[in-house]
């Protein structure tokens, strides 16, 4: 099923026509209204004017999540506050997040792109929605909840958390879809039967998962374990959030990507070179419809490939396989973004702590665990010859860790010089989660 | 009147503790007591030694990280009541005991109980009042 049948399976030219339009509008609206684009377009030597073809995108630089990070808050709004709606922020590296406004017709379109992604998951306005993405500045609870009511269906507002609370608003009130990351489904899952629950015999039909890397395997136990069928979605907030593309029901492979409201490339991620379809490297987007907070050759660092060939759902628009991995050493915990500059921040924030750590990512049953090891220092262990000194501090850092990255973690201390010395770029992540 | 006490953070694995037993059996150092505070993923090892210097050096110098604490050694005759002896006095003034080990001497008559105090000095101070034994350092480390 398709929900903008027309804006859906534009032929290709006419799509391309319709990007090529928008980008120059893009170009131009930004040139005029961020400072921030005016000097990097001037750097790059480009103007709006140049774009005459959709291959002159190419002239455009790029824009990294540093550059959304230097202009905390709102240095990259194109239109005044008093047109923006909503803001929502992700988490950013130094405590900095990122923050995206939203104006009037952005709140629309993003709710019908998100409705879009329902009707291709085979949803109508008959289903009920249990939204179990967290409400507030993450922008997977809204994102989904304005879809939801978009298409009309019922939307049960749970937000993450509460889980058994969750399982009993899923046998109470007989959702037939849920929209989560895909181990909390596995979470859910679990507990259900532990509850003694039959987990199967819930009336979901359908699960839309993402905002966390998973696997064809994963798909295949949810779809067991929860008697239902699996899709993936994709989406980032500074992008726009949940709904930039979306799996659809008759395919089952790979995600489309609204390609009416988004410019995708493949880059090579240490080149910058542009990758031809069905090679793997760097998703970058660029939004042509968004007026609050558009972005221009945004380097994603999420690792996929396009598919480029027909899907048999009849849309249009390209496919992005699943993401595959980060460029960047960015981690995701539970669906919550993580950088160990974060932990850094954090370790380096307790007197006497010095920032050799390692981090230890592993999945226990199907909850993402993180563990930071940290060498004891010569200043802590000179104050600390009592064992409850060393419990106190693990404790501290524990608590400290959950305020500032929202994840909890253990902390575990560990003899000094143990962990290997890095030359240059830091490799802190032992992963040994099987994705 | 103080006794100089070594202690080494340690990991909970296999081989932390013979890493350190086998450092300073190398360099001919003699542990005269010792014990062993766990957690269920470090440890802390306290030793008395003959040479605290020297430990030191060794076992900083293999990576190990590495304190010196003043701890308190109190000689009390080895029989009932011994123990107790002293902590009715340290309890009635209020001195607070972080952690002990005890030994008992080579001639078998007196044993020694190594004491942790918040402020040695006045638990010192408190214990010869009260006509307590307290062994100096050198006595110790050369028994």
């Amino acid at each position: 099923m398709i929900y903008n049948e027309e804006f859906e399976t534009l032929p290709r030219e006419v799509l391309e026509s319709l990007q090529l339009k928008r980008l120059q509008q893009v170009s131009q609206r930004v040139y005029h209204t961020v400072g921030f684009y005016r000097k990097a377009f001037d750097k790059a030597g480009v103007n709006p004017d140049d774009i005459k073809s959709l291959s002159d995108i190419r002239k455009l630089p790029f824009t990294t999540k540093q550059d959304l990070r230097d202009n905390y808050p709102f240095g990259l709004f194109a239109v005044p506050m008093s047109s923006i709606v909503r803001l929502h922020a992700s988490s950013g590296t130094t405590g900095r997040a990122i923050v995206v406004g939203y104006t009037k017709r952005d709140i629309d379109t993003w709710s019908e792109l998100m409705a879009r992604c329902f009707v291709a998951a085979g949803l109508t306005k008959n289903d009920i929605i249990h939204n179990a993405y967290g409400y507030g500045l993450f922008t997977g609870g809204l994102g989904a909840h304005y879809g939801a009511e978009k298409l009309g269906a019922s939307v049960i507002p749970m937000s993450g958390g509460n889980t058994k609370r969750q399982i009993m608003i899923l046998q109470d009130f007989g959702p037939t879809a849920i929209c989560c990351t895909p181990s909390y489904a596995l979470n859910l899952a679990e507990q259900g039967v532990a509850m003694g629950v039959e987990m199967q015999s819930l009336k979901l039909r359908v699960g839309i998962f993402g905002a966390e890397p998973w696997t064809e395997k994963m798909r295949d136990e949810i779809e067991n374990k929860l008697n239902l069928t699996a899709l993936n979605i994709y989406g980032l907030s500074e992008v726009m959030g949940p709904g930039v593309a979306m799996e659809c029901m008759e395919g089952r492979c790979g995600m489309h990507i609204f390609e009416d409201h988004f410019i995708v490339e493949v880059i090579h991620p240490e080149t910058g070179e542009l990758l031809p379809y069905g090679e793997e490297g760097e998703l970058v987007f660029t939004t042509i419809t968004k007026e609050a907070f558009p972005l221009i050759r945004f380097r994603t660092r999420d690792i996929s490939r396009l598919i480029a060939e027909p899907c048999r759902c009849g849309r249009s628009h390209i496919r992005m396989d699943r993401v595959t991995g980060r460029s960047d050493d960015m981690l995701i915990i539970r669906g919550v973004n993580v950088f160990p500059s974060q932990i850094e921040a954090v370790l380096i924030g307790v007197t006497g702590l010095e920032p050799h750590y390692q981090l230890i990512v592993d999945r226990a049953g199907t909850m993402d665990t993180l563990e930071v090891q940290v060498e004891v220092s010569e200043q802590i262990f000179a104050n600390a010859d009592e064992v409850r000194s060393l419990q106190n501090l693990e404790k501290h850092l524990i608590k400290d860790l959950k305020d500032y990255l929202g994840v909890a973690a253990k902390v575990k201390l560990i003899e000094p010089k143990t962990l290997q010395r890095f030359e240059g770029k830091a490799s802190r992540i032992i992963d040994k989660r099987k994705i | 009147m103080k006794v100089e006490q070594i202690s080494i953070f340690l990991e909970n694995k296999p081989g932390a503790l013979e890493n350190v037993t086998r450092l300073l059996k190398e360099a001919n150092i003699n542990i005269r007591t010792l014990s062993l505070a766990d957690t269920s993923d470090f440890g802390i090892l306290r030793l008395i030694v003959n040479d605290v210097n020297k430990t030191i050096k060794v076992l900083s110098d293999n990576g190990l990280r590495v304190s010196k604490t003043t701890v308190v050694a109190v000689e009390v005759p080895d029989r009932p009541g011994g123990l107790h002896s002293i902590l009715e006095v340290l309890a009635k003034n209020n001195i607070n005991v972080e952690y002990l080990y005890a030994f008992v001497e080579k001639s078998g008559e007196n044993a020694v109980i190594i004491f942790r105090f918040d402020s040695p000095d006045s638990a010192v101070d408190v214990l010869l009042k009260n006509g307590f034994t307290v062994m100096p350092g050198e006595k110790l480390y050369s028994f």
